[in-house]
């Protein structure tokens, strides 16, 4: 039972971890407040349940709608500010909107938001249910992650990610494919919102701080960025990891800031990321065992 | 009643623009967003404290903090930030999660090796309340502001009247043709740290006399609110730097005492902030015209 809250939870930093890097990761921008759309998920479907009697399967897609419609807004912003300037602003977004969370009544204020969870089929949403619901939200948003880098979008945004100059001189609409990958990777965060809402069956403004924002980053940093396996490992390591060191809790926050320097220092490109020290080994050992079979077949 | 709200916020905001300083100084060479500042903030403090509570002099445990502080800050740079970002192609992102980590560890550090609890200086200053009419301004808010105009001269005179804040100032315009007309940029960059650490420490220490407690979390608040100043300055522009602190703290002192508590304090920053970024996409005073 207590496995499987937390596969929900990884579950759903893998989801956040997976929308902060079409931002960050695949279109190259510097996105520091994440977790504002991630609160604005869980709020909108909160409200939509608790005090509007919506049914949960309702308010996922008009989670996913709004997060989405605020994340063009930031995407507007990024048209104007570029690189820390934008980095920093985001932080202030993300300020702002747990603020507004925290201090208007409209969102519960100091007491937060209690929930109910939704029913499935006349059945009452178990944790089991949460594991499934939130996997085959992964499955699909890698599916379309997948097919997204193989179109003429994903090569627009690594095009904006490697040189925006470059870019805009060979025709390609900067601004467009900037607000689209804000308001997608802001969009997805809002389901993940939602269905933590759900699950935790109550919110508070500080679930969704900076500070959030920065475990978030460093799962898809740490895991590699712009790739889809990077971060969902890098969310099921960063996620598992104070289940792990649970057992020297005193020292849990030393070993995280530590492995964080560490990592930077030593591979920034992050533990499966492209051209990372496990990435070329395993190409290499794949490429060793198929040689081999290759070998027997021609024997 | 405006006139003591706007000398308030004239205080605070000298000591934010002195807590930002550093940070701008470390991003005016290095283009590092540097967090782990306000980690310097705390352990000069801390590095006060002890010195302080052993030689009961105030003077000598302000000075040695900073120049300790400091010279860990050039540590920092040599073993931790250069390497970092001379390797190639490195995304803006990493260095800013270095110094977070880095900074979730210096706080947690301080926590295991000086306890938890909230730490006094319990230091009483001989100088009398200033009272000028209604104006009222106490002994350690005196103190503070004598030092900071100190420090911002000193700043001022080593990084315009001394051939190595000529050095800095070739190296922050243009790194690259800097070295080749002979500077040694790695002397600035280390000379960023030490100011940039001693600068951060030196804030430390003020607020923890003001008020009279040191803890280990006491950086958290500092670390993102002197990414807003020094954002909001033109980034790595110590003139614009000092000019936000004082926007930032006259716009805090002003909106609670006028408009009330419609928002947290620390979030003024940042809505001051994304408001004169809106206006104007490269700060108070952007590189260009400075």
């Amino acid at each position: 039972m207590y496995l499987i809250v937390v596969s929900v939870n990884i579950g759903i930093f893998i989801l956040l971890a997976l929308s902060l890097n079409i931002i960050t990761g695949y279109a190259g921008q510097a996105a520091l407040g994440h977790a504002a759309f991630f609160g604005i998920g869980a709020y909108t479907s909160a409200i939509m349940t608790s005090n509007y009697g919506f049914s949960f399967w309702i308010s996922l897609p008009v989670a996913f709608m709004v997060s989405g419609i605020v994340g063009i807004g930031l995407g507007l912003i990024s048209i104007r500010m570029k690189d820390d300037f934008l980095a920093i602003t985001t932080i202030g977004v993300n300020f702002v909107i747990v603020a507004l969370f925290q201090y208007s009544s409209f969102f519960g204020a100091s007491l937060g938001m209690t929930v109910k969870k939704p029913m499935f089929f006349g059945m009452r949403m178990n944790t089991s249910g949460y594991l499934i619901l939130i996997t085959i939200i992964i499955i699909i948003t890698c599916y379309f992650i997948h097919k997204m880098n193989k179109s003429w979008f994903g090569l627009a945004l690594s095009s904006i990610r490697n040189d925006e100059m470059v870019a805009s001189s060979l025709g390609i609409d900067v601004n467009k494919y900037k607000i689209l990958a804000f308001s997608l990777g802001t969009a997805i965060a809002g389901i993940a919102g939602a269905v933590y809402a759900h699950h935790m069956t109550f919110i508070y403004s500080s679930d969704f701080a900076f500070t959030v924002s920065i475990g978030i980053l460093s799962m898809v940093v740490i895991g590699g960025i712009g790739t889809i396996r990077g971060p969902i490992l890098g969310a099921i390591l960063l996620g598992a990891a104070p289940e792990l060191f649970r057992f020297f809790a005193d020292y849990r926050m030393i070993v995280y800031g530590g492995l964080l320097v560490l990592m930077m220092r030593f591979q920034p490109q992050g533990i499966f990321g492209n051209d990372s020290f496990i990435t070329r080994n395993f190409i290499q050992a794949y490429k060793n065992i198929f040689k081999k079979k290759v070998g027997d077949i021609i024997e | 009643m405006l006139l003591q709200q706007l000398v308030n916020g004239i205080m605070i905001g000298s000591v934010y623009a002195l807590t930002a300083m550093g940070a701008t100084l470390i991003y005016g060479i290095l283009r590092i967003l540097d967090i782990a500042n306000a980690a310097a903030y705390a352990v000069g403090a801390y590095l006060g404290w002890y010195i302080y509570t052993l030689t009961n002099n105030l003077f000598l445990a302000f000075f040695l903090a900073m120049i300790l502080t400091g010279l860990i800050g050039v540590l920092v740079e040599k073993y931790i930030y250069l390497p970092i970002i001379s390797k190639p192609n490195v995304i803006t992102i990493v260095p800013l999660i270095t110094s977070v980590g880095l900074f979730t560890l210096t706080g947690d550090l301080l926590r295991l090796i000086a306890g938890p609890n909230v730490k006094s200086l319990g230091v009483k200053l001989r100088i009398g309340v200033l009272q000028i009419g209604n104006l009222r301004i106490n002994p350690e808010w005196i103190f503070i502001i004598i030092l900071t105009a100190l420090l911002f001269s000193i700043l001022w005179f080593i990084l315009n009247k001394t051939k190595l804040g000529l050095a800095w100032r070739a190296t922050a315009s243009d790194s690259e043709i800097a070295q080749a007309m002979g500077v040694n940029i790695n002397v600035s960059m280390a000379l960023s740290y030490i100011l940039g650490y001693g600068f951060a420490a030196s804030a430390g220490i003020m607020v923890g006399l003001l008020y009279n407690s040191i803890y280990p979390t006491m950086g958290d608040i500092p670390s993102y609110k002197m990414l807003a100043i020094i954002v909001l300055g033109g980034l790595g522009n110590p003139v614009g730097t000092v000019l936000a602190g004082l926007l930032i703290g006259l716009s805090e002192t002003l909106v609670a005492a006028y408009i009330g508590s419609i928002m947290p304090r620390d979030v003024i920053a940042f809505l001051v902030l994304i408001i004169v970024l809106l206006v104007k996409p490269s700060g108070l005073i952007s590189k260009k015209n400075a």
